[in-house]
C-alpha cells in the first residue's frame, strides 16, 4: 500500500450515512461534467483524485489490471485544454476504466490470461476509440474472468477480484473488475461486456447499474471475441443517468463489425424523465419460483412495488422455456467460443512455449500453457459439440431452443412494455465456495442468459440488500428500448437512494 | 451423455490441447456432469423450429469487393513471438 499522496485532500474513508459533502469522486458522471463545465474542478485534478485512490485501494481490490497513469494525465491535460477550447461533450475530462478486453492501441490488452499476458494491441477497439475521440480519460483496464468466461472473477491470470462491498465475497463476472472500480469508486465508470449476464450480474452484486444494449447495437471491433453471436458491449455507472450519457458515446453503426446494426441511436439522456403513468412491467412467474432466495425476492418485490407508486401496473407473464436458457447457452457459448479461440496458435501473437519440437507440438503447449482451466473445460465442450456426428443434436438443437426463448419474450411484450426480475438466484457468494463446482455456477446464470440469446437489452439497477449484500433490479426490454430502459431506470433512482450508497473502504 | 478418459483426449487433440494423464478422469467427470446438464435439451420437441443464427434475423452484411486495409505488416508483427524478413516463424514442418 502506497502513502497517502499530497493531491488527496478529501476525506479517504467515506460512507454515504455520514452528513459530510460529497467529494467529487462520490459524484456522478453528470454532475462531474457540470463541474468540470464550471470550472470546479479540472481533469487533470479530478483523474490524479481516482489515480490515488486506485493506488490506496486497489492493492487488496484488485480491479485493475494496469493503471496507466501518465497516459491518463496526459489525455486529462488535453481534455482541459479542449474544454477551454470550448470542443466538449459530457465525457470529456472524465475518468473511466476499459475492460481489458478492448484492444487499446499501445497498451497491454491480456483478456484476464497468460495466454495475451504479453499481448500490447496494435490497434484500437471502435469502443474505446469512441471514448478516446469524446476526450474521455483512460484510467486503466479493468481485471475480468479469463476470456470472459465465469460468473465470479476468480477465473482470471491475474487473482480474483473482491467485492468492495464485502471483501469475503465475488464481485460477480466476468466484468468483475469494472463492477468493483465503479462500486469502490476508483473510476467514474468503466465499460463491461456481457455475453450471459457478465454485465448485469457484477452490476447487481456490487451495487452499480449496468446495461447490455440489444445485440448489434454496440460495435464489436476490436473485442476479444468469446461468443460471437451473443457479446455485447455496454456501460457501468453509478446512475442510469451516467449509464445514458455513456452509451451515447458508446452505441452506433459500424462497418467494422458485420453484426452490428445501422438502427438509429438517440439521445439516451433526452427522455430520462419521462413519466412512468400506464407502463405496464411483466413478471414472469419462472423467475419467482423455486431457488431464488427469498431476502432477494423481498428486495425485488420492494422495487416493484416502488413502481407501482410511480403509476406502472404490473402483471403475471410466463417464459415457458426459460430452464432451457442454461443447456442452450452452454451448448452455443463455448462451441462458439471454441472457434473464437483458435486463433491462439503461438505462432502470430500472444504466448509461445519454450523450444517446441515441432509445429503440433507448438500449438498445444502453447494452448495448454497459456488458458486456464475454466477455458480449456469450455473450448472441450464445445469442440465436442461441433465435433463429426454431434452438430446436429448439440449446436443445432441449441439453436432451436434459442428461436423458442426468442419468441417466448415477442409474445411476453405483447402483454407488457417491459419484463422484471431478479439477475441472479442470490446475492454475491462467497470467493471459493463455487469454484470447484462449474455445473453449478453455470446454473447461477439462469436469469441472464435467456436476454442474450434473445439479443434483447437488459439493465440492472441497485434496489436493496440481501445478506448484507447488494442486489440489483433486472429490466428487460424490447430491441432496441434502451432508452426506455434508461429512462425506468433513472426514474426509480429519482425516488429511492440504493445507488448512492458505497462501501465504507478500509 | 458422458465422456471418458479417451474420450476426452481425443477432443482435446483436437481443439490442440493436452491434459495430464492424472487430470484427465476428473476432466472427463466434469465435462460429462456439463454434457449432463446440456442434454436436458433432447427432450425439447424442435421439429420444424428453425435455428436461430441472430436474434433479429438479420443477415450477413456484405462489403464492396475492394482493398481497403493498409500493409500493417511491420506494426502486427510487433507483437509476434518470431518472426524473420517478414515471415513467422514456426519449428520446421517440412523436412
Amino acid at each position: 500500500m502506497t502513502a497517502l499522496s499530497p493531491v488527496e485532500a478529501e476525506p479517504l474513508l467515506y460512507n454515504t450515512t455520514s452528513n459530510r459533502p460529497n467529494p467529487m469522486y462520490d459524484k456522478t458522471i453528470a454532475e462531474q461534467s457540470r463541474a468540470l463545465a464550471s470550472g470546479e474542478i479540472s481533469s487533470v485534478e479530478l483523474t490524479q483524485t481516482y489515480l490515488d485512490r486506485i493506488r490506496l485501494f486497489d492493492g487488496d481490490i484488485n480491479s485493475f489490471i494496469t493503471v496507466t497513469e501518465a497516459l491518463a494525465l496526459e489525455q486529462a491535460a488535453a481534455a482541459d485544454q479542449r474544454r477551454a477550447a470550448g470542443d466538449a461533450n459530457a465525457m470529456t475530462g472524465i475518468p473511466v476504466a476499459h475492460k481489458d478486453l478492448f484492444c487499446t492501441q499501445g497498451v497491454k490488452t491480456s483478456c484476464g490470461s497468460k495466454m495475451l499476458d504479453n499481448f500490447i494491441a496494435p490497434y484500437e477497439s471502435t469502443v474505446t476509440g469512441k471514448f478516446r475521440d469524446a476526450g474521455a480519460v483512460m484510467l486503466g483496464k479493468t481485471n475480468m474472468d479469463e476470456f470472459a468466461m465465469g460468473s465470479s472473477n476468480e477465473n482470471s491470470h491475474y487473482g480474483p477480484v473482491k467485492n468492495p462491498w464485502d471483501k469475503s465475497a465475488i464481485p460477480g463476472g466476468s466484468s468483475g473488475g469494472s463492477a468493483a472500480a465503479v462500486a469502490a469508486q476508483l473510476a467514474a465508470g468503466a465499460t463491461g461486456t456481457d455475453t450471459g449476464g457478465s454485465i448485469r450480474q457484477p452490476a447487481s452484486h456490487c451495487g452499480i447499474t449496468g446495461m447490455k444494449p440489444t445485440y448489434g447495437r454496440v460495435s464489436r471491433w476490436g473485442m476479444v471475441a468469446y461468443a460471437s453471436s451473443l457479446d455485447q458491449a455496454g456501460p457501468m455507472t453509478r446512475s442510469a443517468e451516467d449509464a445514458a450519457i455513456m452509451l451515447n458515446t458508446m452505441a452506433g453503426f459500424d462497418n467494422q463489425d458485420s453484426t452490428c446494426l445501422d438502427h438509429e441511436v438517440p439521445d439516451y439522456t433526452a427522455t430520462l424523465n419521462d413519466s412512468l403513468e400506464g407502463l405496464t412491467i411483466g413478471l414472469p412467474k419462472e423467475y419467482f419460483a423455486a431457488g431464488l432466495d427469498s431476502e432477494v425476492e423481498q428486495q425485488i418485490r420492494n422495487a416493484i412495488a416502488e413502481y407501482e407508486k410511480l403509476g406502472a401496473n404490473v402483471k403475471e407473464v410466463s417464459l415457458p422455456n426459460a430452464r432451457l436458457c442454461i443447456p442452450a447457452y452452454y451448448v452455443i457459448a463455448p462451441a462458439e467460443a471454441s472457434s473464437n479461440l483458435s486463433r491462439f496458435d503461438g505462432v502470430r501473437f500472444g504466448h509461445r512455449c519454450e523450444d517446441p519440437k515441432d509445429l503440433m507440438d507448438l500449438y498445444i503447449r502453447s494452448r495448454s500453457e497459456g488458458f486456464g482451466e475454466e477455458v480449456k473445460r469450455r473450448i472441450i465442450v464445445g469442440t465436442y459439440a461441433l465435433s463429426a456426428g454431434y452438430y446436429d443434436a448439440y449446436y443445432r438443437k441449441a439453436q432451436q431452443i434459442r428461436r423458442l426463448i426468442r419468441d417466448d419474450f415477442l409474445n411476453a411484450f405483447k402483454e407488457c412494455d417491459v419484463i422484471m426480475g431478479p439477475n441472479a438466484p442470490t446475492s454475491a457468494f462467497d470467493i471459493g465456495s463455487m469454484s470447484n463446482d462449474p455445473v453449478a455456477m453455470y446454473l447461477s446464470d439462469i436469469y441472464t442468459l435467456s436476454v442474450n440469446l434473445a439479443g434483447l437489452p437488459g439493465l440492472s439497477v441497485p434496489a436493496g440488500m440481501a445478506n448484507q449484500r447488494p442486489v440489483g433490479l433486472q429490466i428487460i426490454g424490447q430491441h432496441f428500448d434502451e432508452a426506455r430502459l434508461l429512462n425506468i431506470g433513472h426514474r426509480f433512482q429519482q425516488a429511492t437512494d440504493w445507488h448512492q450508497k458505497s462501501p465504507a473502504l478500509v | 451423455m458422458a465422456i471418458d478418459a479417451s474420450g476426452v483426449k481425443k477432443v482435446a487433440k483436437l481443439a490442440r490441447l493436452s491434459i495430464d494423464d492424472d487430470a484427465v478422469e476428473v476432466t472427463a467427470a466434469t465435462i460429462s456432469s456439463i454434457l449432463e446438464l446440456v442434454d436436458s435439451m433432447q427432450a425439447v420437441d424442435t421439429l420444424g423450429v428453425e435455428p436461430l443464427a441472430h436474434p433479429l434475423d438479420a443477415i450477413q452484411r456484405l462489403r464492396p469487393d475492394q482493398v481497403t486495409e493498409e500493409n500493417q505488416r511491420e506494426q502486427l508483427q510487433g507483437c509476434a513471438p518470431a518472426v524473420e524478413e517478414g515471415l513467422f516463424l514456426v519449428p520446421r514442418v517440412i523436412e
